[in-house]
C-alpha cells in the first residue's frame, strides 16, 4: 500500500494541474486566470517533485509560482482599469478556440500514442533519476560538463564525450541574458514616467 | 526497487494538455497579461516534458538542465513582457490588444 502513495499523489496533482490549466482558458476575470495560474504551476512543481527533479521543483515554486506570479499579479493590478479586467470573448471565438484546439490537441495525443518510446523496463531501476536524491549536486557537475557518478558506477550518457564541455556557456549567456533583461525592463517601465514628468 | 509514478506517455499527454489550453488561452484572451498567463502555460508544459524526459529515458540529467533554463527564461520573459505592458498602458490607458496596433503613441 505505502508502494501505491507517488501513483495517488502523481494523479490528484495531474488532476489538479489539468483542471487548473483549463480554468486559466475559461477564466473571464484576468485575476482569476492568475490565480489558477498559481495552482497550475503549483502542481507541475509537484510532479517535478515526483518524478525525482527535486531542485527542478523547488526552482518552479522560487521563481515561477514566487517571481513570475507575483510580477503577473502586480501586471494585472497596475494595469486593471474598469471593463479592461473582464475579458470578452465571444461565443463564435470561443467556438473557434474550443475546434482549434480539439484538433491541436487530438494531432498531440496522437503524436504521443503512436510513438515508440523507450520502455521503462530497458531501464534498470537504480538507472532511474528518482533513485538520485541529490540532483543540485548533479546539476551543478552537468552545468561544469563533469559526468556525474552514479551510485552503481554507471554513468548517464551524457559525459562519455570528452569533448562535452558541459552547460557552462549557456549558463553564462543566461546569466548575461537575465542581466539585459532586467536593464531593459527597467529601461522600458521606466522611460514614459520620466518623460511624462519632464513634460 | 522504485517504480516510476506514471509513464511517458501519461506525463506527455498531461502536458499536451496544459500546452493546448496555454495556446487556446493566448489566441483567446483579449487582455495582454492573460496572453502572458497563456504563453507561461504553454512554456511550463514544455517544462514538464523536460523533466519527463530525464525521469523516464536514459539521457540522465539533461532535461533537468534545460527544465532549470525553461524556469529562469520565462521569468525574464515575463519582466520583459509586463514593462512593454505597462509602457503600452501609460500610452493608451488600455491593455487590449486588438487595439495594440501600434507601440508608439
Amino acid at each position: 500500500m505505502l508502494d501505491l502513495w507517488p501513483q495517488i499523489l502523481f494523479w490528484i496533482l495531474a488532476v489538479v494541474t489539468v483542471v487548473s490549466s483549463v480554468a486559466v482558458v475559461v477564466a473571464q476575470n484576468v485575476v482569476r486566470a492568475a490565480v489558477w495560474l498559481l495552482f497550475a504551476l503549483a502542481g507541475t512543481a509537484g510532479l517535478f517533485f515526483l518524478m525525482g527533479a527535486d531542485f527542478v521543483g523547488a526552482t518552479q515554486l522560487l521563481i515561477y509560482v514566487g517571481g513570475t506570479l507575483v510580477l503577473v499579479v502586480f501586471g494585472v493590478m497596475l494595469t486593471a482599469r474598469g471593463p479592461f479586467v473582464r475579458m470578452e470573448t465571444h461565443s463564435a471565438e470561443w467556438t473557434l478556440a474550443a475546434v482549434v484546439g480539439l484538433a491541436l490537441f487530438g494531432l498531440l495525443a496522437g503524436s504521443i500514442l503512436a510513438a515508440s518510446w523507450p520502455e521503462k523496463g530497458s531501464l534498470g531501476p537504480a538507472e532511474l533519476n528518482a533513485t538520485s536524491s541529490r540532483t543540485s549536486l548533479d546539476l551543478g557537475l552537468a552545468f561544469l560538463g563533469i559526468p556525474p557518478q552514479r551510485a552503481g558506477g554507471v554513468e548517464t550518457t551524457a559525459g562519455h564525450d570528452p569533448a562535452n564541455i558541459g552547460y557552462l556557456l549557456p549558463f553564462e549567456i543566461v546569466s548575461v541574458h537575465l542581466l539585459v533583461v532586467l536593464i531593459g525592463a527597467a529601461y522600458l517601465a521606466r522611460s514614459k514616467r520620466r518623460r511624462a514628468r519632464g513634460v | 526497487m522504485q517504480h516510476p509514478v506514471a509513464s511517458l506517455p501519461t506525463i506527455l499527454l498531461i502536458a499536451a494538455i496544459m500546452f493546448v489550453c496555454g495556446a487556446v488561452c493566448m489566441a483567446t484572451k483579449r487582455n495582454a497579461v492573460g496572453i502572458l498567463i497563456g504563453a507561461e502555460l504553454v512554456l511550463n508544459a514544455s517544462n514538464l516534458n523536460f523533466v519527463a524526459f530525464a525521469y523516464l529515458t536514459p539521457f540522465g540529467i539533461d532535461g533537468q538542465v534545460f527544465a532549470l533554463f525553461g524556469i529562469v527564461l520565462p521569468a525574464a520573459e515575463a519582466a520583459i513582457a509586463l514593462a512593454i505592458i505597462l509602457n503600452f498602458y501609460n500610452n493608451h490607458m488600455t491593455v487590449d490588444v486588438d487595439r495594440a496596433t501600434e507601440l508608439k503613441d
